[in-house]
């Protein structure tokens, strides 16, 4: 709770935001990370349109065309898969369905569990068990195989994919939630609220929930990395996104049988996902440090630290 | 303590029948199996019949409550492709996958503990940048593909480790590897966090006052209070570790649980899978009480 709300106090007034920059400007990685991320998002925000459909053409001649040649255009830096489509490409356009799914579904997860964390921790009646039962079951269970079975049963498809990856992340946020809520629910503007005659609909609405959404926020930040990886492992057993559709997991999984004599194939996307993850945690690590006090002073004052 | 230990159990008792119920349905409502085992042009009488010999003719709420019933007498169903008993091919698999995640786990909490602990002595200095960067990605990589790449570089370029399979202790190598990435990225984290909090904390001074050496300070003092939130995420990464052993095992052809339950879902073996489930799912269910009784032996003001 503190991490995000002293984030984004300190952020909010113009100086301080000066200072926050600076301080990612001396962490060397952290700064790359937001660099590379800040690259990402223009590049799949923007990129799409400007490739058009040359990721999906299939080019013959270009079949299995190594990397680190020009001879085909820029595109063809990373080289091309088995049916000859460039891999940069691909990558670019793939990069709208790796993050937009596990956007969607950590935006849903929050929600989801936003809510029923609101409920099971502000009612007592009998579905406020009901709901962490049922939460202390997904979370018993490796989330991967209950994904699987989830997935299988309802279909592969985006829209299920983004719901099997929210439901095995709502337990997170359900009992964070729940926790905040058992306390905040005894303090003292909520019995005023109460006093002066609030419904508990009004209560958990207007005075709760937000002051939960920092938390929600924080963790959603963090877990979104984690999200990436459970759709690229499903995607990269067969069980995520279906062709055409394509994400980078299942990028992945289709150079798998060209291994040994074409190793770009699956190399490129899976590097994408890793640079991509690290950079996620690479800056919630570096907020954490910034946003504890007895930490902070590592990052603002590291040309004085003896090193 | 035994009282806790019931209780604990008896809590789990409840979450596995409740996760078992959720699979039943769920598995069910993916089809009928006899599409899948029987022969396309085979007659309705054909799959009337093999509905008939499985129980898949009766309602589902009926089917579950045979299936309990049957669970009580320790009769966990048939594997439809396999034809024997389903726990005994999940046990069969079982083991495979223990083997692997104890192996696993112990290497990267062993190695986490060292690496993190030293990091954490002198923080800032370029050895603590270094494992910080190497852990986290640790914990960023995608494990299919660090397995891809793995098999490129050791066993299809340089030959000198097998592809897949089981036999010698070659095999072994790439999947322990892949394995303990993301446990040990995340145990160095929490190991170092840990670490910072107790070098930080005035007993150090004091020992530190006694004249004691830096190892004994670090490895005697600040390491053994730091234990407990390490001994926590270990607990929650061996459960996870179900997740990395099913891509680990799907890629080097590991003949394990992860694998089995994948081969399961895909070929509706509904019995087969239920059984990996009973079977994961009472291992971590032992695994957490385990944690618990270990925390008593650690600190001591916890008691039962």
């Amino acid at each position: 709770m503190t991490a995000i709300l002293s984030e984004t106090s300190v952020s909010a007034s113009p100086g301080n935001a000066r200072v926050v920059f600076n301080c990612l400007k001396r962490d060397k990685l952290a700064f790359a990370a937001a660099i590379f991320l800040l690259i990402l998002t223009i590049a799949t925000l923007a990129g799409p349109p400007l490739i058009g459909d040359t990721a999906a053409k299939l080019g013959l001649r270009q079949r299995n065309l190594p990397p680190f040649s020009f001879d085909h255009g820029w595109l063809f830096f990373l080289g091309a898969d088995t049916l000859g489509r460039p891999i940069l490409a691909r990558l670019i356009v793939g990069a709208q369905n790796t993050l937009g799914i596990a956007l969607a579904a950590v935006v849903f997860s929050m929600l989801t569990g936003g809510v029923l964390g609101l409920i099971a921790g502000y009612s007592e009646r009998w579905y406020s068990q009901v709901i962490q039962r049922v939460a202390d079951i997904i979370m018993s269970f490796p989330s991967l195989l209950l994904a699987l079975i989830v997935l299988y049963t309802l279909g592969p498809s985006i829209s299920n994919l983004i719901i099997v990856l929210a439901l095995t992340r709502i337990p997170i946020y359900l009992r964070t939630t729940r926790a905040e809520v058992l306390e905040l629910r005894e303090r003292m503007f909520v019995s005023a609220a109460k006093s002066m005659g609030a419904k508990p609909l009004r209560i958990v609405v207007r005075h709760i929930a937000p002051m939960v959404l920092p938390t929600l926020l924080t963790i959603a930040a963090i877990d979104f990395a984690t999200v990436i990886l459970a759709e690229s492992s499903l995607s990269f057993l067969g069980l995520g996104i279906q062709p055409p559709e394509f994400t980078w997991g299942a990028m992945v999984a289709n150079g798998r049988g060209y291994l040994a004599n074409a190793w770009w194939i699956s190399f490129w996307p899976g590097l994408a996902i890793l640079l991509t993850t690290l950079s996620l945690n690479l800056l919630s690590s570096w907020a954490r440090t910034m946003a504890d006090p007895q930490q902070r002073w590592r990052l603002q004052s590291l040309r004085k630290a003896s090193r | 303590m035994l009282s806790f230990i019931g209780r604990r159990a008896s809590h789990s008792i409840i979450s596995v029948m409740g996760l078992l119920a959720l699979v039943f349905f769920l598995t069910r409502l993916t089809g009928d199996p006899s599409s899948l085992f029987l022969p396309l042009d085979s007659t309705a009488e054909a799959r009337a019949a093999f509905a008939k010999l499985h129980g898949f003719d009766q309602p589902v709420y009926w089917q579950f409550l045979q299936y309990l019933r049957d669970l009580l007498s320790l009769d966990f169903g048939e594997s439809v492709r396999q034809n024997r008993s389903a726990m005994a091919v999940a046990l069969e698999a079982f083991p495979q996958t223990l083997k692997l995640a104890v192996v696993a786990m112990l290497l990267s909490t062993a190695l986490a503990l060292v690496v993190g602990s030293l990091a954490a002595s002198r923080p800032g200095s370029l050895f603590d940048r270094v494992v910080t960067l190497v852990s986290l990605s640790g914990a960023s990589a995608p494990d299919f593909w660090v397995a891809i790449v793995g098999i490129l570089i050791f066993a299809v370029s340089f030959e000198l480790l097998p592809t897949s399979g089981t036999g010698s202790y070659l095999h072994w190598i790439l999947p322990i590897f892949v394995l303990m990435l993301r446990p040990f990225g995340l145990l160095v984290q929490v190991v170092r966090g840990a670490m910072l909090g107790a070098l930080a904390s005035p007993y150090i001074k004091t020992a530190r006052a006694k004249g004691l050496r830096r190892q004994q300070i670090i490895f005697g003092h600040a390491l053994r209070n730091s234990l407990l939130p390490v001994i926590t995420v270990a607990g929650d990464l061996t459960s996870g570790l179900i997740n990395g052993a099913v891509i680990v095992e799907t890629v080097f052809g590991w003949p394990g649980i992860g694998k089995l339950m994948i081969d399961a879902i895909i070929q509706r073996d509904f019995a087969v899978v239920q059984s990996t489930i009973l079977v994961t799912a009472t291992a971590i269910f032992i695994l957490n009480i385990c944690i618990d009784l270990l925390y008593a032996v650690l600190d001591p003001r916890i008691r039962y």
